[in-house]
């Protein structure tokens, strides 16, 4: 169906895309897997028209053709789905379905016709979308198969999905799944990246492995395995599967009591919540996105207006309900936000700057009873969470921006861990981050865990917050809807409570 | 009071509402494309002194009309190759571009009129006060049903609210841009011509007097849509016919007139007002002012 030979793409001094080969056959489903900065997305945006390639050929149909906007992309019957969705949030769906390709003639746009058509390609894939709806008002679950259908009603033969299912939950990525069988028995061609092994395995029939800018291997699904596909990506043997011994729990560290957090409009995205949490063990919250995780870690952080809130935060027996963050970060609450960029560094900031951030005013890097910042002190406790959490560059000079995501959060996490925490709050610790920096973070975490600190940890990969937790609450629209085992729950289990409540 | 409010004041209204629909139209094809037009003004000014040179040259003022659409559409040029070509601050090029206009039709005119400043009386058989009224009446509901009910119009509204997404769908991004910028250049130009050959009789130096701002106000005060940005256009109108009015009826208590800068400044503070209240509810395209980047 479609074949690239030799792609080679270059951004400034960084080699994307080296030589790359890939051949996808007619009415399959084919992965292409590799950690962040792997160039899986860019060889595909170079096939879609998006980006040029400075080098290499595409073949369509077996026949060479130049693709140098998604206009001719589309017109070669090749549909992308971004990562993030390409939608004009204020337009219907309509609308958008039919941009760059409108029904009717010039002066005259012709939604009627078009409503009829996506009513059709509906019936057709099963998807159900209303043609009428603002996009702003839809579920992400449904914005992605608007998505679909933009490629579908440009008679896309080949869909070239990016990441599809990192926004969805469990129950939706099945739904999604089957549209994609479907899709495939109508004789359509799909390829998915994916950085999720287990994905992989379920829905493609080949597969193709990036690592580096380079295609490192390309293997028919049936005949690998996740292992394999996790030593090809990372370029050495990894530990897919979190060790951990039974967890030695002590006294209570934090303690909620009936935790109410109400937005300035009224809303309460955290609705009477109640749980402890223990020295030495792990306790994860799961639950989709949006459903009060968010607030909830912000109300124990002290960055939620204390006249917000009702119920009570104890940590050992302190009531800090009222507290400010910095009261509570002396008391030993640690706190690894899930937006790093928004709550956890100052981009522009170099990294000796960001390694102190919260401790700025204490001892040991001020100097003169806290008129002076003390660079010496500030420079080899840089050094020491450098060295210690694996960030690379290992420049203590160079601002936060510069490093991949896995790198800034090795580095929140080494600050974070260098206050010696009785409580961390984390949230997504491993969210855009490659597989080889989500085993050092799962394993500092649990090592964090066995030096007698209680972790609360949020995330939305049901994966990590099963593996990582010894204990598991379920969070559905701001109250604590189940607590399982996560050592025997299912992930259908989770799922569904995740998903209806009970 | 009474003897402000009459037919005269209607009729006052609508002509001194006419440049600002026309110039803020102009501003919504280029705002809805993502491109901040402040320099409105500037195509406005370039519009009024080009109409009226050349209407005074050739002694037709539909001639001055299409010439003074053409040096709006130059003037727009220039914005638009700064701001999408080379993807300039919006803010920065269009308040250099007014700064400009201000200067070059007095240089102009002292090179061909020999006055700084001002172009010749023209005779009044060749004035045009009604056909930019006309214009602006009609293009109402013609901008609308460009904006919402052709493909053009859903494009150019795509573009200014997410551009990337544009592009993932095959609409040329920059060129529909250029496009709004193009027409607000247009219609700004005819704004500018109707107050030199409309209204009056001959350009004077910074004639418009900020009626570009007013009109960008009333954009965004009619939300960027046609209708009731011409709303607010009448109601800036208005304020506008009512202060001429005043000068001289009303007093102050103690008998004496209240002096004619303090009546000027009603419409300018209105502005303030009106933006100060209101610009928190009206919500602007999202690319507005970011100029697209393909390649990050």
């Amino acid at each position: 169906m479609i074949e690239l030979r030799q792609i080679t793409k270059r951004f400034g001094a960084v080699l994307a895309n080296d030589k790359v080969n890939v051949v996808v056959k007619p009415g399959t489903i084919h992965a292409i897997v590799g950690e962040n900065g792997a160039g899986k997305s860019t060889a595909m945006r170079i096939a879609y028209g998006f980006y040029k390639a400075e080098d290499g050929e595409i073949l369509v149909d077996g026949q060479v053709h130049s693709i140098e906007t998604p206009h001719d992309a589309i017109a070669l019957g090749i549909g992308m789905v971004h990562q993030h969705f390409m939608l004009v949030d204020t337009m219907t769906v309509a609308e958008n379905i039919v941009l760059g390709a409108e029904p009717g003639s010039v002066v005259a746009l012709d939604l009627g016709k078009a409503s009829v058509e996506i009513r059709r390609l509906s019936e057709e894939f099963k998807l159900a979308v209303n043609p009428d709806a603002v996009i702003e008002n839809l579920s992400v679950g449904q914005q992605q198969r608007v998505e679909l259908m933009k490629a579908l009603y440009r008679h896309a033969r080949l869909l070239i999905l990016d990441e599809p299912t990192a926004v969805l939950t469990p129950q939706e990525v099945e739904e999604f799944f089957s549209i994609l069988r479907r899709m495939r028995e109508q004789g359509k061609t799909v390829v998915i990246i994916t950085h999720k092994l287990a994905e992989v395995l379920a829905i493609s029939d080949e597969v193709t492995v990036m690592r580096d800018g380079r295609v490192v291997g390309s293997l028919q699904t049936k005949a690998t395995n996740a292992a394999e596909l996790a030593r090809l990506m990372v370029g050495r043997e990894v530990l897919l599967r979190v060790e951990k011994t039974p967890a030695k729990t002590g006294s209570t560290e934090l303690s909620v009591r009936n935790l109410t957090v109400t937005a300035r409009g009224g809303a309460k995205p955290v609705k009477d919540v109640s749980f402890e949490v223990r020295k030495g063990e792990i306790l994860g919250i799961a639950g989709v996105e949006g459903n009060g995780q968010t607030e909830l870690i912000e109300a124990l952080a002290g960055l939620i207006s204390p006249s917000q809130l009702s119920g009570e935060i104890r940590i050992e027996d302190r009531d800090i309900t009222r507290e400010g963050a910095r009261l509570r970060r002396e008391l030993g609450i640690a706190h690894i936000p899930e937006d790093r960029h928004r709550r956890g560094l100052l981009l522009e900031f170099d990294l000796a700057e960001n390694s102190i951030l919260g401790v700025h005013y204490r001892t040991p890097v001020v100097a003169y009873g806290g008129a002076f910042l003390d660079y010496g002190a500030i420079r080899s406790r840089t050094k020491e969470i450098i060295e210690g959490f694996d960030v690379r560059p290992a420049n203590p000079d160079l601002p936060a921006r510069v490093l991949s995501g896995g790198n800034q959060q090795k580095l929140i996490i080494g600050r974070e861990f260098k206050v010696n925490p009785k409580l961390l709050l984390v949230s997504q610790p491993t969210r855009g981050v490659d597989i080889g920096a989500i085993e050092f973070i799962h394993r500092k975490l649990v090592g964090l865990r066995d030096s007698g600190c209680a972790v609360l940890l949020v995330s939305a990969e049901l994966e990590e917050v099963t593996s990582l937790s010894d204990r598991l609450l379920i969070i559905h629209e701001g109250r604590i809807v189940g607590e399982v085992d996560p050592k025997v729950a299912t992930i259908e289990e989770i799922g569904l409570l995740m998903t209806r409540g009970h | 009071m009474t003897e402000i409010f009459t037919i005269s004041l209607i009729w006052s209204t609508i002509r001194l509402s006419t440049p600002l629909i026309l110039a803020a139209l102009g501003g919504m094809f280029s705002e809805r494309s993502g491109v901040i037009n402040i320099a409105l003004e500037g195509m406005m000014l370039a519009g009024a002194f080009t109409a009226a040179a050349v209407t005074y040259a050739v002694g037709s003022p539909f001639v001055g009309l299409v010439a003074g659409m053409g040096a709006g559409i130059v003037i727009a040029a220039i914005h638009a190759i700064a701001c999408i070509r080379y993807r300039a601050d919006q803010v920065v090029t269009g308040t250099a571009i007014n700064i400009l206009m201000i200067g070059v039709p007095g240089f102009l005119s002292g090179a061909f009129f020999l006055s700084s400043g001002s172009t010749p009386q023209i005779p009044k058989e060749h004035l045009i006060p009604w056909t930019p009224i006309w214009i602006a009446v009609l293009l109402v509901p013609l901008s609308w049903y460009v904006l919402y009910k052709t493909p053009f119009g859903l494009r150019l509204r795509s573009v200014g609210e997410n551009p990337e997404a544009a592009d993932a769908a095959g609409v040329p991004v920059a060129r529909m841009r250029y496009a709004g910028v193009l027409l607000s250049g247009l219609l700004a130009g005819i704004g500018g011509a109707y107050l030199s050959i409309g209204q009056s009789s001959l350009f004077t130096r910074n004639m418009t007097s900020g009626r570009g701002f007013i009109a960008l106000a009333a954009l965004i005060f009619g939300k960027w849509r046609p209708v009731q940005t011409m709303l607010a256009c009448l109601l800036f109108g208005l304020t506008e016919a009512v202060t001429i009015q005043m000068q001289g009826v009303v007093k102050l208590p103690s008998g004496e007139d209240i002096p004619v800068q303090f009546i000027h400044m009603v419409p300018y503070v209105l502005t303030i007002i009106v933006l100060a209240g209101f610009i928190g509810s009206s919500r602007p395209p999202k690319a507005l002012g970011i100029p697209y980047q393909k390649e990050r």
